[in-house]
């Protein structure tokens, strides 16, 4: 790891560089009234005043719906064409904030758990993630409760901090980051000794995490799901918003003798996403599915995968239609 | 507001109700509370900012249970709750309506008939919001309306929210849901998604009460109440209702008549 520091100017003239490599750049940019990663090509694309992008970055390294494999039936025989990992374009993620990066490792972590998620793990390779560290929080925001903190580095391959002068401390963190230094090693200059703590915005953690766990690994017929789970309506905004949740569901587009098989987003807060062929269904209620929700980002992957279902980025708080505020219900789980 | 709070309280502790369904103040915004005993009941609020429309709960059969319950009702919940009355949804034995009036009074529903008394005094108006957005939509060709609406549906990744917020959204199995065959491909895509919008805005066709909740709940900002809300509005017209107001002869899309003007229907 090295610091360096890079004057406001050197910022843009790099940004450019970047672009000019033919690399894809994702960035946070306003429009219709909502901050979201879009293609950018120029830096003023590129959202200033906001806290938190509406989606999270997942779709970057787990897209909406992606063909898994094409299939062509021909004269009884079935001609099948995998997915060509080559076909992912190397793609930039400029201005992350830490807890989207963050969420790389528990998704890479369910993706990969039995065995080597091919799709997903192409999308990681050709990734590179320039995070920004946070000036900023809101109520919703609580990454210093799940082990995160406002200048978190996990996931960045470079991390920028902002300095009162336009410029920024850069941290260049793995050889991704390197390379992308590499194209325009100049605009680097030697670290100033900018303190980075105090750029940082203070957010005190609101529960312990160790707490929780106890507390969720008894409360499986506990009476907090019913009653956190009266006002929930059951849609899917806080799984798709959110940096981690995983589910997805596969599904066949056939045209005739010709097919695409695809993995598409999915959330265990829909009813038909646990019902069985029989008509069975294990999480009938939503407030089994809220406990689903909870339990497997608190409990169920901290204990078998060793991260953290959950970075604090607030998102499904604030996508809520009836304000289900998971900072609020994890904060009275560690109080009971 | 206290007037209602305290009517909820007693309500709860005679028992003439089980439960009282209202709003309480949230982190945010006034969010939905359900008080199964008084002392929950004391957290209840009642003012201009409880939008949310309540009526998504009353078909909610795991929640109401099967005693008789309360819910404390802005215009827009009374609206839904009158068109869900018309679908044979609710019945007058089992629903106590609260709400407050424009002088700050009191008022207190047991029959649905009062409730559409009530409801016929408040023309439904567009606010600023529609105003500003189905203006603009309305000075549009055809071809630039596609173009708007594609442009807004490609930023759906089909959550429901906006199904899951409507209060007449209340079918157990939703026409997305039914997947032998799979009617409508679950993934986000130009075709599915304008499948799933189209789907949706035919079921509501003269049964939305334009209450917004489906709007306000997208997550993405698509203002997809508008366009059940512009149906509403060029519906009422044509079949006779008032917009807001449950069609006195039948729904739109489920009624037909044997002296249509329409040549197609005959």
């Amino acid at each position: 790891m090295e610091t360096k520091y890079i004057s406001q100017g050197g910022l843009a003239q790099w940004f450019e560089s970047i672009v000019a490599s033919g690399k894809r750049v994702y960035a946070p940019v306003n429009s219709r009234g909502q901050v979201d990663f879009k293609l950018v090509k120029k830096l003023s694309e590129v959202a200033d005043d906001y806290i938190q992008t509406t989606q999270s970055i997942k779709a970057s390294v787990y897209p909406k719906a992606e063909v898994l494999f094409t299939y062509e039936k021909e004269h009884g025989k079935v001609n099948l064409t995998d997915f060509d990992p080559d076909t992912i374009p190397e793609t930039v993620l400029w201005k992350v904030h830490p807890c989207d990066a963050a969420g790389f490792k528990p998704l890479s972590a369910i993706f990969n758990w039995d065995s080597a998620d091919k799709l997903h793990n192409a999308h990681l390779v050709k990734t590179s993630v320039i995070s920004f560290s946070c000036a900023k929080a809101d109520e919703s925001c609580f990454c210093t409760s799940v082990n995160g903190s406002p200048g978190n580095t996990a996931g960045s391959d470079v991390q920028l901090t902002v300095l009162p002068d336009g410029g920024a401390i850069a941290e260049i963190l793995t050889p991704k980051g390197e390379a992308l230094v590499a194209l325009l090693p100049s605009v680097f200059e030697a670290d100033r000794g900018d303190k980075k703590e105090q750029c940082l915005v203070d957010l005190p953690a609101r529960f312990s995490l160790e707490e929780v766990n106890a507390k969720l690994n008894k409360a499986f017929n506990s009476t907090v799901w019913k009653e956190q789970s009266e006002r929930c309506i059951g849609c899917g905004a806080c799984a798709f918003v959110c940096p981690t949740c995983a589910c997805f569901d596969i599904q066949e587009d056939v045209h005739g003798s010709k097919g695409r098989r695809i993995r598409c987003w999915d959330a265990c807060g829909f009813a038909l996403f646990t019902l069985h062929t029989s008509g069975h269904n294990p999480r009938e209620h939503q407030s089994q599915r809220w406990r689903q929700r909870i339990l497997h980002k608190f409990s169920y992957m901290p204990d078998r995968l060793s991260v953290v279902g959950c970075t604090g980025c607030g998102r499904c708080s604030r996508a809520c239609p009836v304000d289900m505020n998971i900072l609020e219900h994890i904060t009275s789980i560690a109080k009971q | 507001m206290k007037k209602l709070r305290d009517r909820a309280v007693a309500l709860l502790d005679e028992g003439t109700v089980s439960l009282v369904i209202g709003y309480e103040e949230g982190t945010k915004r006034p969010r939905p509370l359900f008080c199964r005993n008084s002392e929950t009941a004391r957290k209840l609020i009642f003012d201009s900012r409880c939008f949310h429309n309540l009526a998504v709960y009353v078909t909610k059969k795991e929640l109401v249970g099967k005693e008789r319950f309360a819910v404390t009702a802005p215009i827009s919940t009374l609206r839904s709750i009158l068109q869900l009355y018309v679908e044979n949804q609710l019945s007058e034995d089992k629903l106590l309506v609260l709400t407050v009036d424009t002088s700050g009074e009191l008022r207190e529903f047991v029959t649905f008939d009062e409730i559409s008394a009530y409801v016929a005094q408040f023309e439904m108006k567009r606010g600023e919001r529609e105003q500003e957005i189905l203006a603009k939509i309305e000075g549009m060709t055809r071809e630039e309306r596609w173009k708007f609406w594609m442009a807004e549906m490609s930023h759906c990744f089909k959550c429901y929210a906006c199904r899951s917020a409507c209060p007449l959204c209340y079918c157990t199995k939703c026409v997305v849901e039914i997947n032998r065959p799979q009617w409508i491909n679950p993934w986000p895509s130009p075709l599915s998604n304008m499948e799933w919008h189209v789907n949706r805005a035919m079921h509501m066709v003269g049964r939305c009460t334009a209450c917004g909740a489906c709007g306000d709940a997208c997550p993405v900002g698509i203002p997809i109440d508008l366009i059940t809300r512009k149906m509403m509005e060029d519906l009422a017209p044509e079949f006779g209702y008032i917009p807001g107001q449950p069609a006195k002869q039948g729904n739109a899309l489920s009624s037909w008549k044997l002296d249509d003007r329409e040549q197609f229907i005959r």
